[in-house]
Order: C-alpha cells, then structure tokens, then sequence
C-alpha cells in the first residue's frame, strides 16, 4: 500500500536546478483535469437550494448520522485492536512476519464485495462462526454491528500500516534509554514511542475513518440495506440514484466534504508535524 | 541502528524479480484467456459462403428473467447464426436510469410498466412499441429447517421474524408492498398484519435475487420473491408458501426494442421471439405465467 509519510518539498535550489518545469506541467494537468472535472461536476449538478431541501429529508440525516456513527466506531476498534498488531510488525523480526504482513494488506486489495461474501460465509447464520453465535443468541447480520464489521475489516489495514510505520521509525535506542532508566514498559511505550508515533497514527485513523465512511460492497452484502440501522451514506446513494437523483447528489457532496476535509486533517498533521526520522 | 531495512539484496533480489515477471506473464495469460473466451462467441472469421456480420445484441433485462432470457438468447443465437446475445441484468429501475443517461442497448425488459414508462418518457423507448411479455406471481419463502416456524402468511407479522424484502424502488419490492395493501384490506389480516410485516423487515435489498440468496443462506427467516426466482437453483435451500390469489398482485412484464437500437431488425426479432409460442414455453418452464387476458389485474 502505498502513501507517504513525507510531505515536505524539496529545496528551491533543487526544484530550479531541474529545468523544464512548464513542460512536467503540461504533462500534469490532464491527469488533474479528469481526476477535478467529474468532482466539480458533482459540485455544480448540485443546486443549493434542491440540496438544502434534500438535507432536511429523514433518509438523508439518518444515513449521515449512521455513517458517523459506524465510521467512528471503525477508527476506535482500529486504535483499540490495530495498535498492537502494528506494533508487532514494526518491532519484531519473526518467520511468519511476512505472511502476517500480507493478510493485514489483503483486504486493501481485495474488492470489497468478496469481504462481504466472506464475512458472511464467516459470520453469518449458517457460516463457520454462525452456528454458535445463534446459540448464544447473536445475530450479527442486517444490523449496524455488521455494518461497523464490515468496514473494519476493509479499513483497519490502513491504521495497521501507517501505525507499523510510524513504529519502525523511532530509534530503539530512545526506548532502551528510557528501560535503563526504570521506565517500565508500559510507561515508555506511553511517553516515549506514542508521543514520537503520534502523527503516523493520526494519519492512520484518519485515513481508516475515511476509507469507512466510503466503505460499500462489503455493508450491502453482509449488513443488508435498512434505513436508520444499516443504510449508510454510499448505500442510500447508490440507492437513491434510480429514482432521487437530488438525494443521491447532496449525499455524495456531503462525502466529498468530509473525505476532503480528512484528507486536509492529515496534510495539516504532517506538514506541523514531521514523523520522526 | 536503522528501522528494518526492505531493500533486497542478491539473490534475494533476484527471486523478486522472479516473482514480478511470473505476476505480469499470469496476468498476460489470463487476460489472453478472456479475450479468446470473449471473441469466440463472435466468430470473425466466416466459412465460405455468404456469411452474417457478427453482431452483438444488448439486452437489458429485469433480475428476475437471468434464465429465462439466457434461455431464449441462446435460442435465438443458434436461430441467426454470428449474432451474439449479451444481457445486462440489473434490477428494472436501475436498467431504466442506465438508458437514460445514455447506456446503448438494443431491447429491455422490466418487471413492471412503470420502468417501462421512464425509458418511453426518456425517449429511448417509442411510445406504443412495449408489449406485454409474461406474467409472474408473489411467494413467500423461508430457509430449509424453518427456523422460524413460518407456516402461512399471517406469521410474517409475528414480532421477531426477520424479513427480507426487495427496495420499494425495485418492481419486486413495490409488487411486495401491493401485496401489504391488498392485505391491509382484507379482512382476515387487516391493517395490523401490514404494519406487523414493515416492523418486521430487515433489509431492503436492491434485487429480488439478492433477497432469495440472503434468505437461502439462513440471514434472513423469510422474504418476498417471484415464483420464477424459484427456478434459480437455490429451491432445495427454500421453503415455499403460495400467497391467495385474491391478494396476490401478479407482476406484469414488458418488452421492447430501444428506438435507437442500431440493430432494430435484430431487436424486433428477438422480442417477437420472446413473445412467441417458443419463447412463452421457455418462460413457463421457469415458472412464469403466461398473459393471459382474463385473469384478473
């Protein structure tokens, strides 16, 4: 996977010693162009007044509300659950380190309608884990626990790899300093790897909120489609297309805001906020 | 010390470019093998003689004609030989916003009439040119075992049943909602069945197909699918109850070349196919009904 930790530009010096720099422009601005036009055209589709009208509908707030709920209970397991796991592959050398490596990327890669089918063929009724979680009365499908489940499962790897990141590149001298002198582990891992990880880790929540808040393939399959308890943001878009295309619109321009203003969030964090080196 | 260190040394660099080379020419193969598998089935090259141009037909069909329409294109593929019939399935109101943002097509069939009418009303369809194409009906059906001991229609209210239901925007789903209304006014059910069922509704899928898979797998204790999704393959992991007549609304589908097809002779052929005592037998045979003008709307 990949995105970069390091943000700063080179030197003037270096970026003039370069020459032709109106020619790589050139070469930039179709890519630019396609990636901004369709974007803008969301932006300009939408009438401000169609929008703000479709704001007010109760389908609309429940999907905003219930695609921040989720999203954030995503970030939470992520920093709950994907901290140690991005520990371990930063720290410690060991056989199966790659393999582990590997399954912690895979659903990155893979379309997010198989991790629907798996999370069913996992945990739904009749699935390996469904049986005993009948009996014990769990019901895991068409409700917004799946919903939290399924975009976990395709957006904790991002946390997990920034938080390996930013892990791997603190000096294990620091650490060993602070062991000398007494610090027991938790308290270096609270005042010294933490603190030095900060902005990795920032980074990584912020991008696994955002990446579940877009998530699709996998909630409609293994969460279901239910107004107010599984509908999300994408779903009611996806939707709300074939027949309220103003709801589809302000919708898709109120995601566009937030994953924007998250990706604002970490180009802020690392530009203040250099990971360490 | 430095972090762990990723750059390849030696061999070790040497079994990775390995790897990568194997990755592009496993990716060239397969993608080989698609594009053999995709221009087989439009033969380019003709025997002697006057052959056909190869042509491909498109065919927007509602969910729930999958085989059906498979059926009568491979029907009408070996009657044209060098025309290749591809479908687009999808359920009809979302067929119906592709058509209308521009997706070339050459026939469409929805599950209701009024998917036909935005297609008309989008002009892609010539007003009077729908026919009707076959009928279908309504049932309940519920996981093998029966975990929820669903055993006639009133036990869809029954508080706790997990219900699945087709979106309201999907003919299927709205087909399911008459059937709420219809039973809302009857008087052995009554209103109080109708809101017992919506309370009990889990998921609003976005193609009957995808109700009849999630209640086969057990997620859901029930739903609402055609008669002919039956024929789907999935009927040894079902349980079927047939709704009354009298309450059932039966599902009308209709047929029609696109205007702007560039294959119009080939489109009316197909659909005077469809409609044929050929194609009628086809769709029968997946558990269709057949128009008939006295039964009742």
């Amino acid at each position: 996977m990949a995105f970069s930790l390091s943000m700063k530009p080179p030197p003037p010096s270096a970026r003039a010693a370069r020459g032709l720099p109106g020619l790589i422009w050139l070469l930039s601005t179709p890519l630019l162009l396609f990636l901004g036009l369709p974007l803008l055209a969301i932006v300009l589709r939408a009438q401000p007044e169609r929008l703000w009208a479709s704001l007010g509908q109760a389908q609309v707030i429940q999907a905003v509300g219930l695609s921040l709920a989720t999203a954030l209970a995503t970030a939470l397991l992520a920093v709950l659950f994907g901290t140690p796991v991005g520990y371990v592959l930063a720290r410690r050398q060991f056989r199966l380190r790659r393999a582990i490596d590997s399954l912690v990327d895979l659903p990155t890669v893979l379309p997010p309608a198989v991790a629907g089918v798996a999370l069913l063929m996992a945990f739904g009724r009749r699935g390996i884990l469904g049986g005993v979680l009948d009996d014990l009365g769990i019901r895991l499908a068409f409700t917004p626990i799946a919903v939290v489940m399924a975009q976990t499962f395709v957006a904790v790897p991002f946390y997990v790899k920034a938080a390996m990141v930013g892990f791997a590149g603190i000096e294990p001298e620091l650490e060993q300093a602070a062991a000398l002198d007494g610090a027991g582990p938790w308290q270096v891992f609270r005042h010294i790897t933490l603190p030095l990880a900060r902005a990795a880790l920032l980074v990584g929540v912020v991008m696994t909120w955002a990446r579940a808040l877009g998530e699709f393939g996998a909630t409609i399959l293994f969460a279901g489609n239910l107004p107010g308890r599984t509908q999300t943001m994408p779903l009611a878009i996806y939707i709300g297309f074939e027949l309220d295309l103003d709801m589809a619109l302000a919708l898709a321009v109120i995601l566009m805001a937030c994953s924007f203003l998250a990706l604002w969030l970490i180009k802020g964090v690392l530009q203040r906020d250099p990971p360490a080196s | 010390m430095t972090p762990i260190s990723h750059t390849p040394r030696g061999s070790t660099r040497g079994r990775n470019s390995l790897a990568i080379a194997a990755l592009v020419v496993l990716a060239a193969a397969l993608a080989g093998l698609a594009w053999s598998a995709g221009s087989r089935a439009e033969p380019s090259q003709p025997a002697a003689g006057p052959a056909p141009a190869p042509a491909t037909l498109v065919v927007f069909a509602a969910a729930s004609l999958h085989e059906s329409l498979a059926e009568i294109g491979e029907r009408f593929e070996e009657k044209n030989p060098g025309v290749h019939v591809e479908l687009n399935l999808a359920g009809s109101q979302q067929l119906a916003q592709q058509l209308a943002h521009g997706a070339p097509a050459d026939v469409l069939a929805t599950a209701n009439h009024k998917t036909m009418d935005v297609s008309v009303g989008s002009g892609r369809v010539a007003a009077g040119s729908p026919t009707g194409l076959v009928r279908n009906r309504l049932v309940v059906i519920y996981p093998a075992g029966n975990p929820a001991g669903i055993h006639e229609l009133a036990d869809l209210a029954r508080p706790g049943v997990r219900l699945v239901l087709a979106d309201g925007r999907v003919p299927a789903g709205q087909y399911s909602l008459d059937l709420l209304d219809r039973a809302a006014r009857d008087p052995a059910l009554g209103p109080a069945f109708r809101r017992g069922v919506l309370a009990n509704v889990v998921s609003y899928e976005h193609t009957v197909r995808a109700v009849l898979v999630k209640v086969a797998l057990g997620e859901g204790d029930a739903g609402v699918v055609y008669h002919s999704d039956l024929a789907a393959g999935q009927a040894d992991r079902l349980g079927t109850i047939e709704i009354p007549p009298a309450l059932g609304p039966v599902a009308e589908y209709w047929i029609a070349p696109l205007a702007d097809s560039r294959r119009h002779a080939l489109a009316e052929a197909f659909v005077r196919l469809a409609v044929s005592a050929e194609g009628q037998g086809i769709l029968a045979s997946y558990g269709f009904q057949p128009l008939d003008e006295t039964a009742a709307p």
